[in-house]
């Protein structure tokens, strides 16, 4: 099979707009005849499920939260970028669309990285419309920020929860869908597998959380907005529930997984303090507007921190290390992410850690306090200051804040064509579950973006392209593909309660973890990727002999669900692991030892690597096959990322 | 540390349900209130027992999933979430009581995971701006007061937790309802629909079987996000005046 992009010809700012023309239009009339099911209810599923809803489609909304209104998008907290050039300080569709290209390391598609700039700009509108409170001046108009990786103030933001109120405005269109009665919702609901029916994707088989009871849906479309992969890691900013069944299921039908092995890592969270960790907290990027990065410049001193024998105000202007402001002067410390991360790393690596376990840096606002006054400060961050206090104990007014990176957002996901359709005719991926825009490294603030993007304004367009090739044949769940569905499933949750081995879910993906973090984390080397997809293959054979999950399938039972969850994440893993030791090269948040300039930057390799590696699955306990597409650039000169 | 807990252990809705006691040990003031709880199921999976269920997502206080009462008090000890509550706020010794929110509008499902689908009911009645996607305004057509959009987004940073249910006497959910219709009624946006909206948001609540106010402020001092009780007084006024012409319900 050779994966179609299907972009369309012509220039790049017009492609769109013709796209939107010659793509096969829906008669209202005919709209009420189609299902359409949703998977997910972020940012992307709820735009998506709202707006498709009121176009007159049928739509069944599901995620595995008690509620829409907890999925994670919620916790994004910096802002969303977009291209309206209110502050006059030349910004342009252009431009964005050439900071994400550049950002990502020339590893997306030109096409639909143009067309995310594009609508940016009718996100925010529409946001307003809905009743986002966003931060405003005092003249009432929209206040913008800049962020890390631009050097323009485009992130438009409502103080450090702007996720949470771009998702309540989503979610609010959705609620008033349910209530119209054209959204149908399923809350506590999670989908075990996608069910296809001549190679098209026609439904769905999902278990209720509450009851166990096993249930088939049936669609014309299937949109999978589930998110990202990056509890692999076991530690990372996800939510404790955020996980890849959902597309790693649909993988296993048949839609190819892109990029596995593309994570970011963000610069900024609240470091591990034990080995009871759960979950890791973010800081957001915002902060290194004013906090100023730094570790003492030699090991000695940075030992005298860790012991407590000084503190961090002891140390004189003259010794400390602002490595970033010394090694990248005209970005300094908003060089994008994957750079902040990687020189975090290598001072701690160095010995210049400065707290207990020697795996934290040092942001500092004793600059920006003196400049700009506490109160203003506080006004800024005065939520996250909290936050920071509430989990560490340190007031961050007085002593700078201790950060270190963690897993964040996950570039890689399902490979969909331009229409967001996945190798699977009427399976389609959103917002972060697909691969599309951020290439190997996504800017800060450009998450959102793209997650409403999705939703709001291509998918309503591009579905119906789809739908209108279809028909109007209603679809139903009697097909003996769905029985056969089901009790794959059935077999599934059988076994996982069968086994009845010794160790809990939790110790697995612990370990997994770890493996994942060491070799295929922050900087990886072939020997180190070639002894992780050894260890993890045993990981899984273990698990599968040793996992002990308790209570039954016909109750709310919480290890069953993870346990089904780091099921699918020790088979990905291995993906991951597959995809980072084919791309002999680093480029973003992938970045291999042996690839590096002199200076120790990312080293691409354009000749060999600019394309998109899909993964097409095989079967169990088989390698996967390697399908490539590749990147053509017509409008952009690749160049050696430099935020020197 | 070490601590007693005392844990609401209920099959299924159906059960009657009762308080279990558990010894934990090897607890560190480092740890987050649900990392302890981890640590007991752990130890429950361990010995084969059937580990405590409770609701949590993000662990970051924001996405409003986690819940429980913790000695007496909704979300703890301090004004936050449960899953940012830490357990250098007890010592060594406690005993600590853990039950789900108590609310007949929210029925329990297992142990202390509730049904908070009431609160979707009341979005759903009118918790919204009646606008499709596509052909909206520019975003910077209509200006509003910095001192406005501030107030609103106060207002809007609910995370729907049910705290405030819970905290009530009365199991009232007027903070939660006032919150949103407060959100909508302060801006541009929201006002062409504000008389239907109070109206239909409080037959909802009431249709739920949320109890009445009556002006304790147990909700917002319990508010992890400290949603101001002034948001029911406008919601109120918002509410009077609405029924005063009322076309709607």
């Amino acid at each position: 099979m050779i994966l179609d992009s299907k972009i369309p010809a012509g220039p790049l700012a017009e492609k769109w707009t013709k796209h939107k023309f010659t793509s096969k239009l829906v008669n209202p009339a005919n709209k009420r005849k189609y299902e359409v099911i949703v998977v997910g209810t972020g940012l992307a599923g709820a735009s998506a499920a709202a707006s498709l809803a009121e176009l007159g489609y049928n739509v069944k909304a599901f995620c595995f939260q008690d509620s829409p209104r907890r999925a994670h998008s919620i916790a994004a907290q910096g802002g969303i970028n977009a291209a309206k050039n209110y502050q006059n300080d030349g910004d342009s569709v252009y431009r964005l669309f050439y900071d994400t290209i550049k950002g990502g390391d020339y590893r997306a598609r030109e096409a639909n990285v143009y067309r995310l700039a594009e609508v940016s700009v009718n996100i925010i509108d529409q946001c307003v419309a809905q009743g986002v409170p966003f931060a405003r001046e005092y003249g009432g108009l929209l206040a913008n920020r800049s962020f890390g990786g631009a050097q323009v103030s485009r992130t438009f933001y409502a103080r450090g929860q702007t996720g949470q109120q771009l998702l309540l405005g989503a979610y609010s269109a959705l609620s008033r869908q349910v209530a119209n009665g054209k959204v149908k919702l399923y809350p506590r609901t999670e989908m075990m597998d996608v069910v296809t029916v001549d190679g098209h994707a026609q439904g769905i088989v999902t278990r209720n959380l509450i009851t166990g009871a096993i249930e088939t849906h049936a669609a014309h479309a299937v949109l999978l907005c589930t998110g990202g992969y990056g509890n692999v890691f076991f530690l990372s900013t996800n939510a404790m529930g955020s996980n890849v069944t959902a597309a790693w299921r649909a993988h296993k039908k048949g839609a190819h997984f892109a990029n596995p092995c593309y994570t970011q890592i963000h610069p900024t969270c609240i470091p591990v303090s034990g080995d009871h960790q759960s979950k890791l907290t973010l800081m957001s990027e915002s902060l290194r507007n004013d906090g100023r990065v730094w570790v003492p410049k030699t090991v000695a001193m940075a030992e005298k921190l860790r012991k407590g024998e000084i503190r961090p105000r002891d140390i004189q202007e003259e010794d400390r290390d602002y490595y970033l402001e010394r090694k990248y002067p005209s970005f300094g410390n908003l060089v994008p992410r994957d750079v902040a991360s990687r020189n975090a790393k290598y001072v701690c690596d160095e010995g210049r850690g400065v707290n207990e376990t020697g795996e934290a840096v040092f942001l500092d606002f004793r600059d920006a306090i003196n400049r700009d006054s506490e109160a203003t400060i506080r006004a800024r961050y005065g939520n996250l200051f909290d936050m920071y206090q509430q989990i560490t104990g340190e007031n961050p007014y007085q002593t700078p804040m201790k950060i270190y990176p963690a897993v964040h957002y996950t570039m890689g996901g399902l490979w969909v064509d331009y229409n967001l359709m996945t190798s699977v005719p009427g399976l389609y991926a959103l917002g972060e579950a697909n691969f599309s825009d951020h290439g190997a490294n996504r800017l800060g603030a450009s998450a959102l973006m793209q997650g409403l993007a999705d939703g709001y304004f291509v998918i309503p367009y591009t579905l119906g392209d789809y739908l209108a090739g279809l028909g109007t044949k209603p679809v139903d769940t009697n097909h003996p593909e769905f029985e056969k569905a089901v009790k794959g499933v059935k077999d599934k949750i059988s076994k996982l309660l069968g086994i009845k081995g010794t160790k809990s879910v939790d110790y697995f993906h612990k370990k997994l973890g770890k493996i994942m973090w060491n070799d295929c984390g922050m900087a990886r080397t072939a020997e180190g990727l070639t002894r992780a997809k050894a260890e993890i293959k045993a990981l899984r054979a273990e698990f599968w002999k040793d996992v002990k999950v308790l209570g039954e399938n016909e109750e709310l039972n919480q290890s069953l669900e993870k346990a089904h969850r780091v099921a699918d994440f020790l088979e990905l893993g291995e993906l991951m692991v597959d995809d980072a030791l084919n791309r002999n090269e680093s480029c973003g948040g992938h970045f291999r030892e042996e690839y590096q300039t002199p200076e120790g930057e990312a080293l691409r390799d354009d000749e060999n690597f600019a394309y998109v590696a899909a993964w097409k699955y095989q079967g169990d306990e088989q390698e996967e096959l390697l399908e490539k597409e590749p990147l053509v650039f017509e409008n952009v000169k690749l160049t050696q990322r430099s935020y020197k | 540390m070490k601590l007693t807990l005392k844990v609401w252990r209920q099959k299924n809705n159906a059960d009657k349900g009762g308080f279990v006691s558990y010894p934990i040990d090897g607890i560190s003031t480092d740890m987050s209130f649900l990392e302890m709880l981890d640590v007991l199921n752990e130890e429950l999976t361990e010995k084969g027992e059937d580990p405590v269920h409770f609701d949590h997502d993000c662990r970051e206080g924001i996405c409003g999933m986690c819940s429980l009462y913790i000695n007496g008090k909704p979300h703890g000890p301090q004004q936050t979430t449960t899953c940012q509550l830490h357990m250098r706020s007890f010592s060594d010794g406690d005993t600590i009581t853990i039950e789900p929110w108590r609310a007949a509008a929210f029925p329990v499902v297992k142990d202390l995971v509730v049904d908070r689908s009431a609160f979707d009911r009341i979005i759903q009645s009118g918790g919204y701006v009646s606008v499709n996607t596509g052909g909206v305004p520019d975003a910077n057509e209509i200006p509003i007061p910095k001192t406005i959009a501030d107030e609103a987004f106060d207002a809007a940073t609910c995370i729907g937790c049910g705290a405030c249910v819970a905290a009530c006497k009365n199991a009232s959910a007027m903070l939660f309802t006032s919150a949103k219709i407060s959100q909508l009624a302060m801006l541009p946006q929201g006002k062409v629909e504000r008389k239907a909206r109070a109206e239909k948001m409080i037959a909802q609540m009431d249709a739920e079987g949320f109890g009445a106010c009556t002006n304790t402020g147990a909700c917002s001092a319990e508010c992890p996000k400290g949603i101001s009780l002034t948001n029911i007084a406008r919601m109120n006024r918002e509410y009077f005046s609405a029924v005063m012409s009322s076309e709607n319900v």
